[in-house]
């Protein structure tokens, strides 16, 4: 029997979309709340600070899988919404360490000139701290990138249709290692051309950062 | 959505079947072990390599390296599993599929994955040591792979240590991969407790038993972190206070 129809090349790449889409809103909300989360360690409040503290260590301390499955058990909703939801969950706590390395980068002159120029804090942190904090974990932020899209793998373990599951599913139609071995080369070569195509620009990235 | 979290007996259940989730632990953290040993065998192996002479040596580390952390953990574990004991069989002219014992398949899962996470760490530790280093040590007669054993790896360990615990943490973290191929690991019984009973508690009794091992390295890491960023004390030298007092004492005498 062939495995690679057009029918199940269809339904694999679907998984592979997902995978990508999964990704990308995880990003993009992980990315929000980490910013949240190391501003109030950073600058908060003493009683700020601890919870997030607590937070980030919680998540860092503690397996995605275990939250993907907290998830899938306590929350009801679309695939989408369990998978982003719990992949946020952790990946904020991660993305809180990177800024918070980010804000340290920024030297201390930087808020007094804006306090002297008459910037409040929230002015001080949108307008002066956040853009040169964000310029320098660019790298960071993507290899970070690269971590939730192979992590998002995990998500075949709640029957999220994403790529290695696709994958799995066309798999138990194969008749011999073979075929097997084919998918797998296929999945393995997917998910290295995405996640290597980043490491390569970032790399680029950080050559003309050297260069400049 | 958290129902019954508070509910005292389905707490009581959940502590009643506590040996199911030590019998976990008990094989998490051997699995930690070994792939945590091979990890840094094979690690600092192909970091060594990496910073080779040989281009051939530094093209197959190169390989390795980026071939593991492009690709995800459980799509390779999975692999093993899937393909493993047929190709096995293949491999050894078996007439059957050889089996894989959980344990060997989570220990070299992770093992292998986070190997090439370490060469690199390995790779920047060596190149962060001044290449007079090496020339000094040549000079004196050691041979190259003496060189890297008492002169060059010594000298790493201050810069590697923390990102060293911090791949640790994370390996402990990845051996839940084992649940994806019912590896009776400590994600995999606290998942069928909670699929059994029905008790979110199941996952809040792993949380807790994953986190007394990852919350220990996390503070290490801190800590190597800290200690790492301070300049190097100069050494305390027996007799060398005195001897300067010494000396002191004698330049008063001639002045």
């Amino acid at each position: 029997m062939e495995i690679f129809t057009a029918t199940n090349l269809i339904y694999i790449l679907g998984g592979f979309i997902k995978t990508i889409e999964i990704s990308v809103l995880a990003i993009i909300f992980s990315l929000i709340l980490g910013t949240v989360f190391a501003i109030a360690k950073q600058y908060g409040p003493r009683l700020l600070r601890i919870v997030a503290s607590a937070y980030i260590e919680l998540f860092r301390c503690t397996p995605n899988l275990l939250w993907i499955l907290f998830i899938y058990f306590t929350v009801q909703g679309s695939d989408i919404l369990i998978s982003v939801l719990a992949f946020t969950l952790f990946t904020s706590a991660v993305m809180a360490e990177i800024v918070r390395g980010g804000f340290n980068a920024v030297p201390t002159g930087q808020f007094e000139a804006a306090r002297s120029q008459g910037f409040g804090f929230w002015t001080t942190m949108v307008y002066i701290v956040l853009p040169q904090t964000f310029k320098t974990i660019i790298p960071a932020l993507f290899s970070q990138c690269t971590t939730v899209i192979k992590d998002s793998s995990y998500l075949a373990g709640i029957n999220v249709a994403e790529f290695m599951y696709t994958t799995n599913v066309v798999m138990a139609h194969a008749v011999d290692l073979s075929q097997v071995m084919l998918l797998y080369g296929f999945v393995f070569a997917l998910y290295f051309a995405l996640n290597f195509g980043i490491s390569l620009a970032v790399r680029a990235y950080q050559r003309r950062q050297v260069a400049a | 959505m958290l129902e019954g979290l508070f509910d005292p007996t389905r707490w009581e259940a959940t502590f009643g079947a506590m040996d199911t989730f030590w019998a976990g632990f008990a094989v998490t953290l051997q699995v930690v072990v070994a792939g945590l040993a091979l990890a840094l065998v094979l690690g600092t192996l192909l970091g060594v390599l990496s910073t080779s002479r040989s281009r051939a040596l530094r093209g197959i580390t190169r390989v390795y390296v980026e071939l593991f952390q492009n690709t995800p953990l459980p799509v390779q574990v999975m692999f093993m599993y899937m393909a493993g004991p047929q190709l096995l069989a293949s491999l050894t002219g078996a007439a059957d599929p050889v089996r894989i014992a959980p344990f060997a398949l989570g220990s070299l899962g992770v093992g292998l994955y986070h190997a090439a996470y370490i060469s690199e760490v390995v790779r920047t530790g060596i190149e962060s040591v001044p290449r007079g280093q090496m020339e000094a040590a040549r000079s004196q007669g050691f041979t190259r792979p003496q060189a890297y054993a008492y002169i060059i790896l010594p000298q790493t360990f201050r810069v590697i240590l923390p990102p060293l615990c911090n791949q640790a943490l994370n390996l402990v973290k990845n051996t839940s991969v084992l649940a994806l191929v019912a590896g009776g690991d400590l994600m995999y019984r606290s998942d069928n407790f909670v699929a059994l009973y029905g008790y979110l508690q199941g996952y809040i009794v792993s949380c807790f038993l994953y986190f007394i091992i990852c919350f220990p390295l996390a503070l290490l890491v801190q800590f190597l972190e800290r200690r790492s960023k301070q300049r190097p004390r100069a050494k305390e030298i027996p007799g060398l206070a005195d001897l300067a007092a010494a000396s002191a004492g004698t330049d008063g005498k001639e002045a």
